[in-house]
């Protein structure tokens, strides 16, 4: 067809493209040219644009940042423990849901399993506060009713390890179940039956057939979350933590809020955030190219 | 131990099992609610655990009766409403034209907007350009730099794909035009998808708390999130205090906390009936990965 003639037919098409195009490239490529300010001593008179150009000199400083390293190994340690203990939750509990051969009960509980990832981290911090908290939350009235003494899961930086973890479990291992369920319900069902009659029980055919048949996705999914090591986002650690554990609970997304937006030490923490933007990039093309070394296809 | 009952000891203790990971998803909203309802003294005294003691509507009546908690809930709602209509816009306006085969750089596009899923400028960067433009303690602030989501833009444009070309055609052949085939086929056979991305657009600018924190500082324009994390981080200052030994330290009774709490869950715990009856049935199970 003739450039004319397809442009007279089509031109509409590129019409109802015009704005979601200009949206992208205001609010997503426009703060990539922003990024520039990592080089730059940016200061607000001369904007972006007029800034001093300083080379590398705020890298330098902040790889000189004892406080930087702190905020990148928490980072790194509380996503790693995320791997160890949220990530096998919802496997297991979708195994679970999957045996279950009540109907309405299975409805039931994946009904409310799924609530909490709707709830907002801010909702959950208060909740947090109420459940944890070491005067009249309810966990240390249960402990105190029992005669035993109070933790102290929001103030003590090691307790409070662990009230980020389970918080993470409570949040996200119902809904992480639907991938999981969507992939067993896809193992034929003859195979089932095939290990029933060779007498296999419950253990051995959840073992030799149910692992195996949703392995890829447990796969993927985890090379999803390696990939994704140092990218951690803003509000859960923001919300749970505190001042009093913050030698832990101070991440990478926490210290550029912290340096940028509340100390205004704009070009420092864009250069943290550049950081974490190009070692995830790099992270995530690992893991798709690991991925599609293992299932043929990758992940992006 | 026979086959048949070892399979029924499995049965019981699955369920068993369930019914337990069940009550612990719940009972922190249960508690919420026991707190939300009881006297100051009952609380302060560590006494309620799963049922309200003393039972008292004082708290929910302050929470309903405090003009900037209402305010707060009025505008989280226009802003929710607003924010949906003009994602849902935008998102078909892109998704439309990327599901026809007959548009020209359709992969130059494609990755063009993929790449700022994996690539960002970064907190500082978004800030300055809102700053920029001017948007500080704005409404647009909130609107516009998340007003499409590539991720539900993909899910629709697989949607599109799915939709028999013949129909389409059939209303071409009619000389309608390529909005009158949207409007008038394409819309109507995509209500559930529609219905679905529309919810979890709302669901999110409904739940966003990060560009709340940092676009508005004016107490006129707190989005409810905004709101309820002062009330929350008072409640954590407290603590600290009071595990330092400072004393008692009381900014805001526990139970109006409690119920602050509650007065921001129950909006989410009516649409999610809603939300459910689509993720149920797969439609959002590609949305899960991101």
């Amino acid at each position: 067809m003739r450039a004319s003639i397809y442009y007279a037919r089509y031109w509409r098409l590129y019409a109802m493209l015009v704005l979601p195009v200009l949206y992208f490239v205001i609010f997503k490529y426009g703060p990539m040219y922003g990024v520039q300010i990592a080089f730059k001593d940016f200061n607000f008179f001369q904007g972006i644009h007029g800034s001093e150009w300083i080379g590398l000199e705020a890298f330098r400083e902040v790889f000189n940042n004892q406080e930087f390293y702190k905020t990148l190994r928490n980072t790194l340690m509380l996503n790693g423990l995320d791997l160890v203990i949220s990530f096998p939750a919802p496997i297991i509990l979708a195994i679970m849901l999957y045996e279950l051969n009540i109907n309405w009960f299975k409805r039931i509980s994946q009904t409310i399993l799924y609530i909490p990832h709707f709830i907002s981290w801010v909702i959950i911090g208060g909740i947090v506060m109420q459940v944890f908290g070491t005067q009249s939350g309810m966990i240390n009235n249960v402990l105190n009713g029992l005669g035993l003494d109070s933790i102290p899961f929001l103030t003590d930086k090691n307790s409070w390890l662990a009230t980020y973890l389970a918080t993470g479990v409570w949040q996200s291992a119902g809904w992480g179940t639907i991938l999981y369920l969507a992939a067993l319900t896809g193992i034929n069902r003859e195979l089932f039956e095939a290990a029933e009659i060779d007498g296999a029980n419950r253990f051995r055919r959840i073992w030799h057939v149910s692992i195996p048949g949703i392995r890829m996705t447990i796969v993927t999914l985890l090379i999803i979350q390696l990939g994704n090591m140092i990218s951690i986002g803003f509000e859960r650690p923001y919300v749970i933590g505190n001042l009093a554990v913050r030698d832990f609970s101070d991440v990478l997304s926490t210290f550029v809020y912290r340096i940028g937006i509340e100390s205004g030490q704009y070009t420092i923490a864009t250069v943290v955030g550049l950081f974490q933007a190009v070692i995830g990039l790099i992270f995530l093309l690992a893991a798709n190219t690991i991925a599609k070394k293992l299932n043929g296809e990758g992940i992006i | 131990m026979t086959e048949k009952q070892a399979n029924r000891l499995f049965d019981l203790t699955n369920v068993v099992l369930i019914t337990l990971a069940v009550i612990v998803c719940i009972a922190p909203f249960i508690h919420i609610i026991a707190i939300s309802l009881s006297s100051s003294r009952a609380i302060m005294s560590g006494e309620v655990t799963l049922l309200p003691i003393e039972v008292t509507w004082e708290a929910y009546k302050r929470v309903f009766t405090d003009a900037s908690m209402l305010r707060s809930l009025g505008f989280t709602m226009y802003l929710t409403v607003i924010t949906t209509i003009l994602s849902m816009i935008m998102t078909i306006l892109a998704a439309y034209p990327l599901a026809k085969s007959s548009l020209r750089w359709k992969s130059l596009i494609m990755f063009f907007i993929v790449i700022t899923m994996f690539f960002s400028g970064g907190m500082i960067p978004e800030y300055l350009l809102v700053r920029d433009l001017g948007l500080i303690n704005t409404t647009w602030s909130l609107v516009l730099p998340n007003l499409i989501s590539p991720f539900f833009l993909i899910i629709l444009i697989t949607f599109f794909k799915g939709i028999p070309d013949s129909l389409e055609e059939a209303a071409d052949v009619d000389g309608s035009s390529h909005f009158r085939t949207l409007f008038s086929i394409v819309l109507p056979l995509s209500a559930p998808v529609m219905a679905t991305l529309s919810l979890f657009y709302a669901v999110n600018r409904w739940n966003g708390f990060q560009d709340t924190l940092m676009y508005i500082t004016n107490p006129n324009l707190y989005p409810l999130q905004l709101k309820l994390y002062q009330i929350v981080s008072n409640a954590q200052a407290s603590d600290l205090l009071r595990s330092e030994g400072v004393g008692m330290f009381e900014i805001m009774p526990e139970g109006l906390k409690a119920a602050s709490v509650i007065f921001a869950t129950v909006p989410i715990l009516l649409v999610y009936p809603w939300l459910q009856r689509y993720f149920v049935n797969g439609t959002m199970v590609g949305a899960v990965k991101g």
